[in-house]
Formats: C-alpha cells, structure tokens, sequence
C-alpha cells in the first residue's frame, strides 16, 4: 500500500514533549496522495499537536516530517491549514471575505496587499463552500456551521496540494456537515490529500478512506477497511468504546 | 458663539499643547486598537508603571534631564517589565493577571526607592514623580510636538507598512506560523509599538491613566465599525478628540488638571459610543428587540 | 525613636499580612488586577467622604471607599455583560475614569491642603505612627494599626467562617453554584473584603503599592505549595518577611518604606521564582539536563520497540542510520546510544541495536503512561 516516492505527508520517529511530559512517541505516519485521512483517538492523545509538529508550529524533540519529500519550510505554499474554529476571537473587526483573503497572504509574502486578484479567488472559495452571499458580513455574525465554511474557504483559496483540518466537524450542523463532506470528497478526486482530526468514530468509515489511530503512539493506520477495526480501537481508547461501526 | 469665544481664547502656547495632545491621542488610540483586541489593554498599565526606574536609572546614568534620554530609559525598562510578563507567564503557574499586577507593582515601587534616592542627592524634586504619575499636558512645547510627530509618526508608518502582517498575528497567530511569518518577531514589533505610544503618552496624561488613553478609543471606535481598518481609524480620531477637547476644557477653568480631564472625555466618547452606536449601540439593540417583539406579537395575532 | 521604629514596622507586617490574605483567592481567581482598579478607582469615594466629614481618619471615609470598590466590580461586570466590552477592556476603562474623577474633585475643590495626592497614590509609613488613638489621657498606640488590625482580623474571620465556600467557589464555580452556595455572594463579599483592605492598606502604602501587598506573596507561596491553607499561611510569612525586610532597606538606604517594601516584593518573588525546589528556574533546568539523557534513551528504546519484529527493523535499528530516522545530531545519537548500552537497555549485534528486556520494560512503561 506504501509504495516510495508516493508519499504527501511523511512523518518518521516523531516524538513532541511539552517541557518534559512527552505528548507524541515516535510517530511514523506515512500517506499516499489522493487520501482522505482522518486522526481518531481520545482527549489528551495528541491530534492537534501532530498537526502542528506537521506544520512546523511545534518543534520536534528527534524525528522528521517531510512533504512530497522535502521539509515543511520549503513546502508551505502547498499546505492549507484549517485551524480549530475556537482558536480566535470572532469579534474580530472584520468580515467574512477578509478572513478568506488571508489564506493567500502566505503566497503575497511580505507587505503586499491583496488586490483584485485575492477577492476573486477568495470569491470562489466562498461560493465552493456556499458562503458567497455572507461575503461582506461581520464575522461575529456567524453561526458556528458557517464560521467553519469560512475557514475551509480560506484554505481553499490557499490552492494547496495537501490540507491539514483540526477538528472542521466540530459544533457544525447536519447541513454544514454534508457540505464539508462533500468537499472533502472533492479535494480528494482532484487529487488533493486531505488529513482530518476527528473524534465522531460512527461516521470514519462513512466519510474517510484512510484512518490513523492515535494515543500519544500511534495505534496504527491504513485504508479504513484495514485498521478500522474493534481491536484497535479498544486499544486506543483503552476499552472504553461500546458500540462501534467499524471498516469490516 | 460658544465656540467662537473659545477659538479666540486658543493662545498660541494652548495651541501647541492641544496639538501635542491631539497627536499623543492618535498614537495611542491607534496603537491601543492592537492592544484591546489582543486582549492586553491592560498591559499598557503595566507598562506605563514599570517605565519609571528607567526614567530614574537613565536620570541616575547621565545626570540629565533631556526628555529624548528619560524616554529611552523609561521605553528599556517598559519593555524588560513586559518581557518580565511573558517569562514569568510561560515559566511558571502563575497566570497573566498576577504577573502583571506583581511587575506594575513591583517596578514601580523600585522606581520610588530610586526617586528617593535622586531626590535625597538634591537633584530633582517632587514634580519629577508628578509629571511621571500625572503628565504635564500643559507643559508641552514646540519641541515635544515634533518629538511626538515623528516618533508617533514613524510608529504608525509601521503599523501601516505591515498591515496586513499584524492583522493576520492578531486575528490567528497559528495560521500566521503556518504562512512562514515570523510571529514572534511580529510580535516583538507590536509591542515594541505599543511601548513607544506609552512612553511618549506618559508625558501628557502620566503613568496612572495611561491605560486609559490606549483603551478608550479603541473600545468606542469598536462599537462604529466592524473594519479593523476603520477602528485603527477612528480610534486615532477618538483620541485626537479627546487629547484636544479635554486641553481646551481644563485651560477654561483654573485647577482642572489636563491629564484627568483628557481621560474623561475619552471616557465620554466611550459612553457615547456604547449607548449610541448604531448596530452595536445599547440603544439600538433595544429597539431591535421591541421592534422583534412587536413583530412577533403582530404574526401571532395575524394567525389567529 | 525607638518607639515610633517599632510602630512603623508592626503597621507595615500588619498592613502586609491583611492583603496577603485575600490576595491569595485573587490570585487563585484569576483577579488580582481588580485590585489595582479597586485602589485606583476608590478615590472619588474617599474625596466626597471627606468632604463631607472633613476628616481623613473618619470611618466613614473607609466605607465610602468600600462602597466604591464594590461598585467598581459591579461597573466592571455590567460592562462586560453587554457583550460589547471584554474583561481586561472593561478594567481598563473604569478605573482610569472614577480615578480622574477622583483628581479632579481633589484639585478643584480640595486644594492641596488636607488631601495629598501625593499621599494618596505613595503613601507615607513614615508618619502614619503619627495620628495616635488616645484614650482617657492614655496613648494606646497609632491608629493606623488600630485600623489595620480592625481589618485583619475582619478578613481572618471571613476567610475562617467561609473557608469551605471560598475553596469551592475557586476551584469549582459550577459546583458551588450546584450545591447553593452562590459564588456570587461569596464573590462580591471577598471583592468587599478587598476593597476594605485596600482602603485600609492606602494610608501606609498608597494605591499602587498596595497591589504590590496584595498580589505578591501570594504569587510567591503559588510557586511553592499545592495546598490553598498552607498558600494562605505562606502569603503571610512571605508577606511579612518583605514588610520587614522593605522597612530595614529603607533605614539603612533611607529611601521610601512603602517602596522598599514593593522592591523587597520583587526580589523574594525573583529569588523564590529562580530557588524553589520543583518548580525554580534552576530545579527546571536541573531536571532537565538530568532528564535530557534519560528522555532520549527513553525515545531510542520506544522506537525500537515501535519496528520490532516489523519488515523495516533492520533499518530502523542500524546504528549508522539513526540519527537519520529520529533526526538527532549524529554525535549527540552516539551519545545516547552509548548511555543505553550503558543502561543495558539495548544490546549491540554488530550493527544492529537490540532491545534488551529491560529496554522493552522501559518502552512498555513509558507508553502506557
């Protein structure tokens, strides 16, 4: 399934430790573009900070994270980012377009404003995720479900290879929910790869083809039919999942 | 005719200190935008406290009493007292609010100990510690405009320069990383920013409301708009009034002092701004709600 | 003047150890710069107090201060209530404003006679011995430490009787709610008990320093115990200890009392901060250059442990290449490699690293943890 010189992400023997509590164990992660993987373990097992040690927010205490073979440093016009939606303040003097336009700040660079060019992109994406008529409203104003499209649309319009999203299904509607699917899905038959932490186990296999378990090590991870199964999951979650509707 | 009578009491000496005002209020007002909604207004207190053993250090050092060198001293020690903050903030349990109050405090008191002790060698008086506690509004002359001017004016050039950098940083620090943005530079910078208002600030309203000065503006201009760029804006113009209107207030009658009177007029335009703004505005939200209600009671009705 | 030494310093350990005491739920709470807006902003309440009774040691002057302090919170919370102003904003906005109220009447009206601003904003321990308390032709000592212990002993008491409801409204809000309590009974009685404090405090320190009292011990015995009785013991000591040590540097400097008393603050929160077993600076640093090795051989063992028995072992285990898998300094891996051999946590075959049983025992622990 793994085969060399195919992988979008590429994380080897990574271990992150906050002061001296260590938070990652040597963590091997391997995924082939054109994969939507999801991140599932419980509370405390690490996710969000796998992320960031991917996107190089975090430093690593020994290990490496390589994408499509070269460190994130000289990768990150290819990365989208979606931070978790409670990370900001939403009272924020500014609106949803704006937000959006951030996503092409990286490839501006240094002091360069966003022009034309930037509202139109950033346009598309909100219409890609069904937000264009929200495009001048105060960001305060939005529903939870919305504030999440606003975020994916500011990945989006960062027109990356590879998408890292922590916890985009957090605290959105049903509507918002089949409308992140369904983006999702579209990233991936263009190719796109996209890894997704996500704590709801009954729809991993519904939504993702490629699953990792998480528990400060990595449990194990595969196409979901693979690894999704009642074993790892009491391991990762130590016995405490009762009913589950797993890959088999 | 009010305002005619007070044009003609505009003396040239009260022109220049209302100018000096107007352009402190701008600086802080637009620099404290930043500070409000990173949610550090009262850094700036802070701040503003823990430049006095600079002032005394830089006195004590040079034995001079030149405004540009007791500036300087106050914006080194400023900026050890915020770096002080964040050490003791990421090194220990101890959370942001006691850090804070433990620097203002503390520095402050090391400041007074220093203050005697210039004070006992019969080189400064009194009014030293006053002018840094409550400013000298009045005292402004030609020379500190300009000072203002292009200190002020430098440090808003940069806000502009990077504008869209310092949005970013303060809108979402991590997506900033992620971009490659240097955030903890930026940050740096930011503060450093918000050292520069204080310091020159210091001298027209003093230590003790300073924090005003930052604060006041950026939270009228807040309830105005929903641009940051309109708030920075506004904030500036917020500030530039008061600085003016509380000068002018305080020259009108004896023993109002400028520095306090200044403070209130902000406080004013907050006031003002919370109650009157339109969206935002106490007074608005009320009568959206009785409008809903009515609204609702009128469809109610009709369905019956 | 033997005697007016030994009634400065007792105002000055009593006056520290009062607003240690209730420093210590600020600090815990998350509040100690309502302290610095209570001082400040209680001004206008002592000036119209005065006005009234013309007199700066009247009662009266302490609860219209108190008064003031209570409705400065209560200004605080109605701010932040309508959504539009944030906490630290809200903080911001309303000390300044009652404080330049405060100035304004006291210059306006008050002259510079009777009430000091000067005063007000440093204190002067130095005379506060001379206001005395006589009674029936007797001196009974000066009344600033009348008051002072007035108020000691008021907070000792409130903290006693309500120590079980204080302790659950900090640490568990919602609980104490659940179980009746009211935290925001208990809260607006602590934010009173402040307020009296910092009145009290005013005379001998002045309102800047006072948070200096307030804030300081109790962020100190925060480095150094877990337990909320022995912070609120420890404050005190703490408290105490710069009350005195403040009061003899500046006799020796003659220099400000109250801020010696600020500097001395700052020094025993510094020397605690770089010195305290566990949590210092150094213990930090200490435990992390023991540890640097230990965590590292702890990493090794794991990832061996991790692609043993797996297809990729005899990669993942040559010696040669791993610095390459864990991205560690070449020199720095042969370091740890040579302390895991060392530990007989990892066996060399030619090559090849191989986990010892100990090696697996330690990488087993570790990642259950």
């Amino acid at each position: 399934m793994e085969t060399a010189g195919s992988k979008a992400i590429e994380v080897t023997d990574l271990t992150v430790a906050y002061q001296d509590k260590p938070v990652l164990w040597d963590i091997d992660l391997n995924v082939p573009p054109g994969v939507l993987l999801s991140i599932v373990g419980p509370n405390g097992a690490g996710k969000t900070t796998l992320i960031k040690a991917i996107l190089g927010l975090v430093r690593p205490a020994a290990g490496s994270v390589l994408i499509y073979n070269k460190p994130y440093e000289a990768q990150r016009q290819i990365v989208g980012y979606v931070p978790q939606r409670g990370s900001v303040d939403w009272d924020f003097p500014t609106n949803v377009l704006d937000v959006v336009m951030m996503g092409r700040y990286g490839a501006l660079g240094w002091v360069r404003r966003p022009g034309r060019q930037e509202r139109e992109l950033a346009l598309q994406a909100l219409e890609k995720v069904g937000m264009a008529v929200y495009a001048t409203r105060q960001i305060s104003q939005l529903s939870g479900g919305q504030q999440q499209r606003v975020f994916l649309a500011r990945a989006l319009v960062q027109d990356a290879t590879v998408y890292l999203m922590d916890e985009p299904f957090q605290g959105v509607d049903a509507t918002t929910e089949r409308a992140i699917v369904t983006l999702l899905q579209e990233l991936r038959a263009n190719g796109k790869t996209v890894v997704v932490v996500h704590h709801d186990l009954q729809t991993v296999s519904d939504y993702f083809d490629w699953v990792m378990l998480l528990n400060i090590r990595r449990i194990a991870s595969g196409p979901v039919d693979e690894v999704f199964t009642p074993d790892n999951l009491r391991e990762t979650y130590g016995g405490r999942v009762a009913f589950m509707k797993t890959g088999k | 005719m009010e305002s005619l009578s007070i044009l003609i009491h505009l003396d040239y000496t009260l022109m220049i200190v209302a100018i000096g005002a107007a352009l402190l209020g701008t600086v802080s007002g637009a620099l404290g935008t930043y500070a409000v909604l990173r949610r550090q207004s009262l850094l700036g207190d802070a701040i503003s406290h823990a430049a006095l053993p600079g002032i005394a250090i830089a006195f004590l050092l040079t034995g001079s009493k030149t405004p540009l060198i007791l500036v300087l001293g106050a914006a080194i020690a400023g900026w050890l007292g915020t770096l002080l903050i964040m050490s003791i903030v990421r090194l220990t349990r101890i959370k942001y609010d006691s850090a804070l109050a433990i620097v203002l405090s503390t520095f402050f008191g090391v400041g007074l100990v220093l203050h005697t002790l210039i004070q006992r060698t019969g080189n400064a008086n009194q009014a030293g510690l006053d002018t840094f506690l409550f400013g000298q509004a009045a005292t402004i002359l030609e020379r500190d405009v300009l000072t203002i001017g292009i200190l002020g004016g430098a440090s808003i050039i940069v806000t502009l320069v990077f504008w869209k950098e310092l949005k970013l940083l303060v809108f979402d620090e991590d997506f900033a990383a992620s971009l490659g943005f240097p955030t903890r530079t930026l940050d740096i910078l930011l503060t450093s920013l918000l050292v520069i208002a204080i310091v020159l600030g210091l001298q027209a309203v003093g230590a003790v409301l300073m924090s005003a000065m930052l604060v006041a503006p950026a939270v009228a201009a807040r309830q105005w708009t929903n641009r940051l760029r309109l708030m920075v804006f506004l904030a500036g113009c917020f500030g530039a009034l008061a600085g003016v209107s509380g000068t002018i207030i305080s020259s009108t009658a004896s023993r109002i002092p400028t520095g306090p009177t200044i403070v209130l007029c902000a406080t004013v335009v907050v006031g003002i701004s919370i109650a009157f703004a339109p969206n935002r505005g106490l007074v608005w939200h009320r009568i959206r709600h009785q409008r809903n209600r009515r609204d609702l009671k009128m469809a109610a009705e009709a369905q019956e | 003047m033997i005697h007016n030494h030994l009634d400065i310093l007792l105002i000055a350990i009593v006056t520290a150890v009062a607003c240690a005491l209730p420093g210590v739920f600020l600090v815990l709470r998350r509040m100690t710069l309502m302290s610095d807006a209570i001082s400040h902003a209680i001004l206008p309440g002592i000036v119209l107090a005065f006005f009234l009774t013309e007199s700066l040691s009247s009662p009266l002057l302490i609860l219209a201060a108190a008064g003031t302090g209570v409705l400065t919170v209560l200004f605080v919370e109605l701010l932040q209530r309508t959504k539009l102003v944030k906490e630290d904003a809200a903080i911001g906005l309303t000390f300044p404003a009652l404080f330049s109220i405060g100035v304004i009447l006291i210059s306006r009206f008050a002259g510079n006679v009777h009430l000091d601003m000067d005063a007000v904003l440093l204190g002067e321990l130095a005379i506060a011995p001379l206001n005395r308390l006589k009674a029936f032709g007797y001196d009974l000592g000066p009344v600033a430490l009348y008051v002072m212990g007035t108020i000691l002993v008021l907070n000792l008491i409130f903290i006693f009787v309500f120590y079980k409801e204080l302790k659950l409204a900090t640490f568990d809000a919602s609980l104490a709610a659940a179980l009746g309590f009211t935290p925001t009974l208990i809260h607006y009685g602590l934010m009173t008990l402040v307020s009296v404090t910092t009145v009290g405090a005013f005379d001998a320190v002045g309102s800047i320093l006072v948070v200096a009292l307030i804030a300081g011990p109790p962020a100190t015995a925060y480095l150094m115990t877990d337990k909320l009785s022995r912070m609120l013991i420890l404050s005190a000591i703490i408290g105490s200890v710069n009350a005195v040590s403040g009061y003899w540097f500046a006799s020796l400097f003659d220099v400000s009392i109250a801020g010696a008393i600020a500097t001395m603050t700052l020094l025993v929160f510094g020397v605690i901060f770089l010195v305290v077993p566990n949590r210092g600076l150094i213990a930090i640093a200490r435990r992390h250059a023991r540890q640097k090795w230990e965590f590292a051989q702890t990493m090794l063992v794991i990832h061996l442990f991790n692609h043993e028995g797996l297809p990729e072992a005899e990669t993942e285990s040559a010696i040669a290449d791993l610095h390459e898998h864990l991205s560690w300094d070449p020199t720095f891996t042969t370091q740890v490699v040579r302390y895991a051999l060392h530990n007989r946590c990892v066996s060399q075959d030619e090559a090849q690293l191989i986990l010892t049983e100990q090696g697996r025992a330690i990488a087993q622990q570790a990642l259950v943890q």
